[in-house]
């Protein structure tokens, strides 16, 4: 167990003994237990105790250095503040980051229950459970070789010399099942689903079997794309993921880098569809990682980052904040170089605007690219380009009925797909990035290998 | 006895003991101290420097062949005598084994650790020897100025260095017990040229293996100019058409190509997951005749070279497919256990937060008789991949890659540059459309992300030749 006050306490000494009047310190501690199983036997079991520690000190002329150790003991911390205060010297003059004047205020509460973690037995058993119902779905499926139940308890604390004491514990719990299915002849095709909950016996084990044969099952008859442009829905999970590799759009680090598809005059101008809106909720109930702070423990918040179609606001850390003249957003991480990054999407319909054109319906649909999952997008996404070429999985929609596509790629710009949005259908749906419905955008690009 | 010997030995001795007492077939214990460091420059100044310590060590178990060789892994922060124990008794509790109460440790069907192979003896000075932050932070800055010095339309230019030093220890109950010191440094350079609409980044990267004083013979010019060469091609480039085509692959990173639509594939972590189509096809044609393909942890300084893997065991050179036919995998100690192919010093991981697992390490197609020109000249219409980007290979073997730098091939020359193409297929279908190899065997340093964490490699091969594959494009 971390102890805020305590290692305030010890922190605040060792500063004072230094001659380091601003400081602050970000710690982990966790515990995790994972299982995986292959063909009805325990693959391996892992687990893991790990901490971490990260201790930022300015120096007199406002440089600041850090350094980051898995070492939590006093000495631990020392060696640390030493790193963190030698480092300082080499601190960025120009633009240095500070202390979040935010990081004081008091944090609205999250609902987040603490579960106990399963022993490890129980945990195998409901995997080895799994694994055989999903085998026992269908007889093409002969493995489920990405398989895994993880369980996983932690902490983690900001402090600063401000008086600043955060905390807060989290516990969490993921299953994944991915099979792979084979019939005579034909192409190995894959499938899967994941589900997270607070602890792994609230995980929906059914529902992801459910969902993970399913979606292999539907695979199984493939057939190539003709290569052209098509109008696609895109899945909740897909459309998340594509916002989320261009999240430099709304980043006001990358904004000031000059490594943005925005620039500081971009607020307030039409970046999307006018129906279509766009929050960043950390906080959100759904959001089962919500964290109260960021990484300087400035609280997060709901912020709105299209509303109406238009650029709204940027994600901020203390330091770009300060440059913008806006108060930071609870977007930080911590750096010598503070990163900015998004927490959770909500993607909605802006209230009153309607949801585009409301005839559209994937289970009528024909002609149309049903993409269920974007793939590679650590490749195939040139984010300070606003370009993307992404393999995808998905079916080709004819009179509603889907067919799988064989191997094909999705390829376009994210500014160009913001504004070529033609419906949001259905209610949104959560998934581990956020909230959002399907998504239907007109005119994109995919490569199939249809002769 | 150096310290090392007299205060870990024991007490390893001790651990390793005491898990065997619990009915454990194997125990193996991994013990690592980092010291990394990472610098970044942008335009005109150092925005970053980032110091890191890690210590940590991961306990494995197996038990015997009968229950499958089943393991279990736990890691930790913890390295006291507790700590240790702790870790040990978690991961014998996964395997519902349990240290004999009192004293019951029975060192009777433990021999004890071997001398101890010390593969860092003579690199003890390689941390010191490293450049400091300011001699960093003055190449880097040099860097940029070139960027800007060769470069236009540049709205960002970056440099960024990183150091990773690891001091590592295995033991295990066969006896193993061996030391190392690794350096891995890398340096990179990347700008964003941007004119109205027109974007194109480019970077480059390089690496190398226990080479302290590396960064000090780096041509910051000579990549300089390479990088705003390519990006002032590349600015005004258009996108590449979708279709099938023949593509010459580049030398150096295109090797990523094998690596990922193949390499992996020859892990033996993917056959024990039945994840790979050539698990019972050694002795069998599963190239074109022309590729020979190896797998080495030797060559010096390379980024993947080891002077021994993360279980104690000295790498090799493994020749995996010879003239086209499959010869041999890459194992790790579970991969032997439970495949039955012999370790071939592969087994790799991050940190001690993870298990080893079958990795490769300098991987590349060999040299073959052409010249680039050659396989240029051979194709009417298709694509030149000059640069590669990343890629990935699912569980079904289907890899994708991205093209950073593309030329249209029309009647045997090289045309216009092109940019957007992913390349997509699966090696059973791929690898035997390498029809040719040139004469111009080169190695790039890369990272590999897998179930054992991210781990340095080297990818590489001549500039080749497929004779058709899917572009994805617009």
């Amino acid at each position: 167990m971390l102890d805020p006050q305590q290692l305030h306490d010890q922190l605040e000494q060792l500063a004072r003994s230094k001659g380091i009047s601003q400081w602050d310190l970000g710690a982990t501690s966790s515990t995790d237990l994972s299982v995986q199983v292959d063909r009805g036997e325990p693959r391996q079991l892992k687990g893991a105790q790990r901490s971490a520690v990260t201790v930022r000190a300015w120096s007199t002329d406002g440089r600041v250095g850090i350094t980051s150790s898995t070492d939590l003991s006093a000495d631990g911390l020392a060696l640390a503040l030493s790193g963190a205060a030698e480092a300082s010297a080499f601190g960025d003059l120009q633009e240095p980051p500070g202390l979040s004047c935010r990081s004081t205020e008091p944090t609205a509460s999250i609902e987040r229950p603490m579960r106990e973690a399963q022993p490890i037995q129980q945990m195998l058993s409901t995997l080895l459970d799994a694994e055989k119902q999903l085998l026992d779905r269908h007889s093409s499926i002969s493995t489920v070789p990405y398989n895994g139940l993880s369980e996983r308890s932690g902490e983690r604390i900001y402090l600063n010399s401000l008086g600043a004491r955060r905390h807060e514990r989290l516990s969490s719990s993921s299953l994944y099942l991915y099979a792979r299915a084979e019939q005579d002849g034909r192409k190995p095709r894959s499938a899967g689903a994941v589900r997270l909950a607070h602890g792994s016996a609230e995980l929906d084990v059914r529902g992801c079997i459910d969902e993970a044969a399913e979606l292999t099952i539907s695979h199984l008859d493939y057939a190539p794309i003709d290569t052209g442009s098509y109008t696609c829905v895109f899945s909740p999970d897909a459309f998340l993921d594509l916002i989320g590799a261009f999240s430099n759009i709304f980043n006001a680090r990358a904004v000031l880098d000059g490594l943005s598809l925005s620039n500081r005059d971009s607020l307030g101008q039409q970046l999307a569809v006018p129906f279509l809106s766009l929050w960043d909720d950390a906080r959100h109930p759904a959001n089962l990682g919500a964290s109260a702070f960021d990484g300087e423990g400035t609280p997060t918040a709901r912020l709105p980052l299209i509303d109406g179609g238009v650029l709204s606001h940027f994600l901020h850390s203390e330091g770009t904040a300060r440059q913008f003249g806006v108060a930071p957003t609870g977007h930080a991480g911590m750096g010598a170089k503070v990163s900015v990054g998004p927490d959770w999407f909500e993607v909605g319909a802006t209230p009153g605007a309607g949801c585009g054109d409301s005839s559209l319906d994937r289970h009528r649909a024909d002609g149309v690219v049903w993409i269920d999952s974007l793939s590679a997008l650590h490749a195939g996404v040139k984010a300070s380009q606003g370009a993307f070429s992404l393999p995808f999985d998905g079916w080709l929609l004819k009179g509603g009925e889907r067919r799988s596509i064989e191997a094909a790629t999705v390829a376009g710009d994210i500014r160009t797909v913001l504004r070529s949005i033609v419906a949001l259908e259905g209610d949104p749906e959560v998934t581990p990035d956020g909230l959002c419905p399907h998504v239907w955008v007109e005119g994109l690009a995919i490569t199939g290998e249809a002769e | 006895m150096s310290f090392l010997e007299s205060f870990w030995r024991q007490r390893l001795e001790l651990l390793l003991a005491a898990g065997r007492a619990a009915g454990a077939d194997l125990v193996e214990v991994f013990l690592e101290r980092g010291d990394r460091l990472g610098v970044l420059a942008e335009q005109e100044r150092v925005t970053s420097v980032s110091p890191s310590f890690a210590t940590g060590a991961g306990v494995r178990v197996f038990l015997g062949a009968e229950q499958g060789h089943r393991d279990g892994f736990v890691s930790t922060n913890d390295l006291s005598e507790q700590g240790l124990l702790h870790a040990l008794d978690q991961a014998l509790g996964m395997l519902s084994l349990q240290r004999p109460g009192g004293n019951g440790t029975n060192l009777a069907d433990f021999q004890g650790l071997a001398e101890l192979s010390d593969f860092g003896a003579g690199k003890q000075d390689w941390l010191g020897r490293c450049p400091g932050v300011e001699t960093i932070a003055d190449r880097l800055l040099e860097g940029t100025a070139r960027l800007e010095q060769h470069g236009q339309h540049l709205q960002a230019r970056r440099g960024n260095y990183s150091r990773d030093w690891q001091e590592v220890l295995v033991a295990a109950s066969d006896g193993t017990f061996a030391r190392d010191l690794r350096l891995h440094q890398t340096l990179g350079l990347s700008v964003l040229a941007a004119d109205g609409e027109h974007r194109a980044g480019v970077a480059r990267r390089f690496g190398s293996t226990d080479l302290p004083e590396d960064l000090m013979v780096w041509d910051a010019d000579g990549t300089a100019r390479d990088i705003t060469s390519s990006s002032a091609t590349m600015l005004y480039a258009d996108y590449v058409d979708a279709g099938t085509y023949p593509v010459v692959l580049a030398n150096k990173f295109g090797g990523v190509i094998f690596h990922e639509a193949c390499g992996h594939l020859l892990e033996t972590t993917q056959i024990e997951r039945g994840t790979t189509p050539f698990a019972k096809r050694i002795g069998e044609p599963i190239a074109h005749e022309s590729v020979t393909a190896i797998d080495e942890g030797l060559s010096p300084q390379s980024f993947g070279s080891l002077s021994m893997d993360d279980e104690g065991k000295a790498p090799q050179r493994t020749t995996l497919i010879e003239n086209g036919i499959l010869k041999a995998f890459l194992s790790d100690r579970a991969g032997e256990m439970r495949t039955g192919q012999p370790r071939t010093g592969s087994g790799r991981r991050q940190s001690y937060s993870f298990a080893a697992a079958s990795r490769m390490r300098n991987t590349f197609i060999a040299a073959g008789p052409h010249s680039p020109q050659d396989l240029i000249g051979s194709v009417d219409r298709g694509l030149y991949c000059k640069v590669m980007g990343g890629g990935s290979v699912g569980p079904t073997g289907q890899f994708n890659f991205s093209v950073e730098e593309g030329y249209l091939i029309e009647d045997g020359q090289l045309g216009k540059p092109v940019k957007g193409a992913t390349l997509i297929g699966d090696a059973e279908t791929v690898m035997p459309r390498i029809s040719m190899c040139a004469n111009d065997l080169d190695l790039a340093a890369g990272f590999c992300g897998s179930v054992s964490g991210s781990v340095y490699v080297t990818v590489g091969q001549p500039h080749v030749k497929v004779d058709a594959i899917t572009v994805g494009g617009r």
